[in-house]
């Protein structure tokens, strides 16, 4: 049953990213393929015991970011197409042939690793322990972390920002 | 648990490596942006798996931290390409060639 | 197969989508005429048989099957007919998480009223409600129409906008009960406060005073988090575009909006979609606020006790679950009808208005929510020890 699972999440996942890489003629399709992607990758998140991060990742990206890029790409109407550099074949033929041989040679090495998995205890990667960990050990890179997105709303808004007059 | 935490680190290495070939191959700013998403999504997977092989759980928090980024590089990232396009009318990468006009 | 698993799914299944959803439609046209002041819904009949306008419901399944699908020029087929269905079922599995009753043993066997009692409860109605966005976003771009895509634009910015108060108004419950787990939020709910305890903690009575436990109150989400109950219905209404805030589908500006292209069942489905969120919502809002499925001032164990004495502990929880479960349903049914009173008393927000009300009224209001829901827990553990 798992390892269905896993094969079923793990091909939808990298699936997804290939039709959002592949996708040429419009940029909608794009984002739903990337949308795809997240999901099949949150499901995997659960599988791996980690609920929250599983919960909080169809939550951001798949909730907020893309529908923030489909808002964007139909707000401004880019139906995309091929473009520039997308046109030259030998290109594009030597990225595939790089990526291709990188993630074969990576996964010589990977698939080969036998560790074994350790039992954890049923309170792993609930969103009491994430919250303790956070508040405790981590509270100054979480408090940064706000501080962060405070200012990324402040520099987004003094950019999108069109003057008047 | 009987899938070894391999097989789930090369799902992010061959994530990984589609948001590199995008972000290369392709030129329209929003899917390389999107390619970006997508590497750092594959680091995600790789934390969360390596957390789960040694039952700590900062490999989730350091998940939590890196969609804070994603967040907050989606917002700023996607006013520069609305600002872009408003100044070049095109979503290619390569007719922003210029650092000032 | 766990058989109380399946029976637990079936019977909320059938609760929400055939008994709620298709009455919604008839909630919806006699509250109208109610309050405008005509009859409404009287005139399908079987043999002469209106039932008060009930039949309607199954009139107009009837009619939205058997009308043409239409698909327009230049739409995108399968993202079209998707659509609908991306917008409908999100809003069908989030029930999911919702008890309708707490946790009962009979005859040697334990069963609790909710289908998944998840750690992350909440978190995952907000997760399945944020792909429900998908739906209405990409319904208006698949359909190849100017009215539809406007429609669409702004139903993504009033969803994603909504989804920041929406989450940020509702963690003082949080924080409150000290769990995401919707059945420890229903738990909580059931124990009552004194009112007038820090009269005792003052030093203004003396301790052990009778008449200070006279006066208990019901330690219920709105009691306690009363600004949190009105800032998450309002983020919640605004998130299922249901009016004052419906202006994605503001009929006399923008036609219809994001389903304008949209003919027979797909169109039907989005009603469904958009009555079975109002079922949601009113669920959620009861969990969460109203006491769940409990009696005020009554907690499970008192009522099973009370029920033992007559009928023996099998049958007490078996009539405790039906008490319970009653409960809930009549405060569901009663969250139902503020919404219509809403829905039908306020007229549409204009489009910057609704984004006022929500980045620049919500957001900061529920922020001094949670600094003063803080500053209240520590006060009452310091006060406690």
């Amino acid at each position: 049953m798992e390892s269905i699972l896993f094969w079923v999440f793990s091909i939808a996942a990298i699936g997804g990213a290939l039709g959002m890489v592949g996708t040429l003629r419009n940029t909608v399709y794009s984002a739903l393929w990337l949308v795809v992607s997240m999901l099949a990758l949150a499901c995997l998140f659960i599988m791996l015991n980690a609920q929250f991060v599983g919960l909080i990742q169809i939550m951001v990206y798949a909730g907020a970011i893309v529908v923030l890029f489909l808002f964007v790409v139909m707000l401004l109407n880019l139906t995309g197409g091929v473009m520039g550099a997308e046109e030259q074949p030998l290109l594009k033929f030597v990225g595939v042939a790089l990526a291709v041989a990188v993630s074969l040679q990576l996964g010589s090495i990977l698939l080969r690793i036998e560790l074994p998995w350790p039992e954890v205890s049923p309170e792993y990667g609930t969103t009491a322990e994430i919250g303790r960990a956070l508040y405790t050990d981590y509270l100054l890179p979480f408090e940064v972390a706000g501080v962060l997105l405070l200012a990324a709303i402040v520099a987004a808004l003094a950019m999108a920002k069109r003057e008047r007059g | 648990m009987e899938i070894p935490v391999g097989h789930y680190q090369f799902v992010a290495a061959a994530l990984f490596m589609i948001g590199v070939v995008g972000m290369l191959v392709r030129r329209n700013v929003i899917v390389m942006f999107m390619s970006i998403e997508l590497m750092l999504n594959a680091a995600n997977l790789s934390f969360v798996a390596w957390s789960r092989l040694w039952d700590s759980i900062d490999g989730q928090i350091f998940v939590f931290m890196v969609m804070v980024v994603a967040a907050a590089e989606v917002a700023v990232g996607l006013a520069i390409i609305i600002s872009l396009i408003r100044n070049r009318d095109s979503v290619n990468i390569e007719e922003a060639s210029l650092l000032k006009w | 197969m766990d058989v109380a698993l399946v029976a637990k799914t079936l019977f909320i299944f059938a609760v929400i989508m055939l008994v709620f959803a298709p009455l919604m439609t008839w909630v919806e046209r006699k509250q109208s005429a109610l309050m405008q002041d005509r009859i409404g819904a009287n005139r399908a009949d079987i043999f002469g048989i209106t039932a008060i306008g009930l039949i309607h419901p199954v009139a107009d399944v009837i009619k939205m099957i058997t009308k043409e699908d239409v698909i327009p020029a230049g739409a995108h087929r399968l993202l079209h007919t998707l659509c609908p269905l991306i917008a409908a079922v999100p809003a069908a599995i989030s029930f999911a998480v919702i008890p309708y009753g707490g946790s009962y043993s009979a005859w040697g066997a334990h069963w609790s009223l909710v289908v998944a009692d998840l750690d992350y409860g909440l978190l995952y109605v907000f997760a399945i409600g944020s792909i429900a966005a998908y739906g209405t976003v990409l319904a208006g771009w698949a359909s190849n129409s100017n009215w539809g895509m406007l429609g669409s634009l702004r139903a993504s910015a009033q969803m994603l906008s909504y989804e920041v108060a929406m989450g940020v108004s509702v963690l003082g419950i949080f924080m409150v009960f000290g769990s995401l787990r919707m059945t420890d939020i229903g738990v909580g709910q059931q124990e009552t406060f004194r009112l007038l305890g820090f009269l005792e903690h003052l030093g203004w009575v003396a301790p052990g005073t009778r008449w200070v436990d006279w006066v208990t109150i019901p330690a219920w989400g709105i009691v306690l988090q009363p600004l949190g109950f009105f800032m998450f219905l309002a983020a919640l209404m605004a998130e299922n575009k249901r009016p004052p805030f419906d202006t994605p589908e503001g009929e006399s500006e923008i036609v219809a909006g994001y389903f304008i292209e949209y003919s027979g069942m797909k169109f039907g489905l989005f009603f469904m979609a958009e009555w079975i969120e109002v079922v949601v919502i009113a669920g959620l809002m009861t969990a969460l606020f109203l006491g769940g499925w409990s009696l005020p001032w009554i907690s499970d164990q008192e009522l099973i006790g009370w029920l033992s004495v007559p009928f023996g502990p099998n049958l007490a929880n078996l009539l405790a679950m039906v008490v319970n479960v009653s409960v809930f349903f009549v405060k569901l049914c009663f969250m139902i009808w503020v919404q219509q009173i809403l829905r039908w008393s306020l007229p549409r927000f204009r489009y910057d208005q609704v984004m006022h009300l929500g980045w620049k009224i919500l957001l900061p209001l529920s922020l001094v929510n949670i600094l003063v829901t803080a500053i209240l827990i520590l006060l009452v553990d310091e006060l406690a020890s």
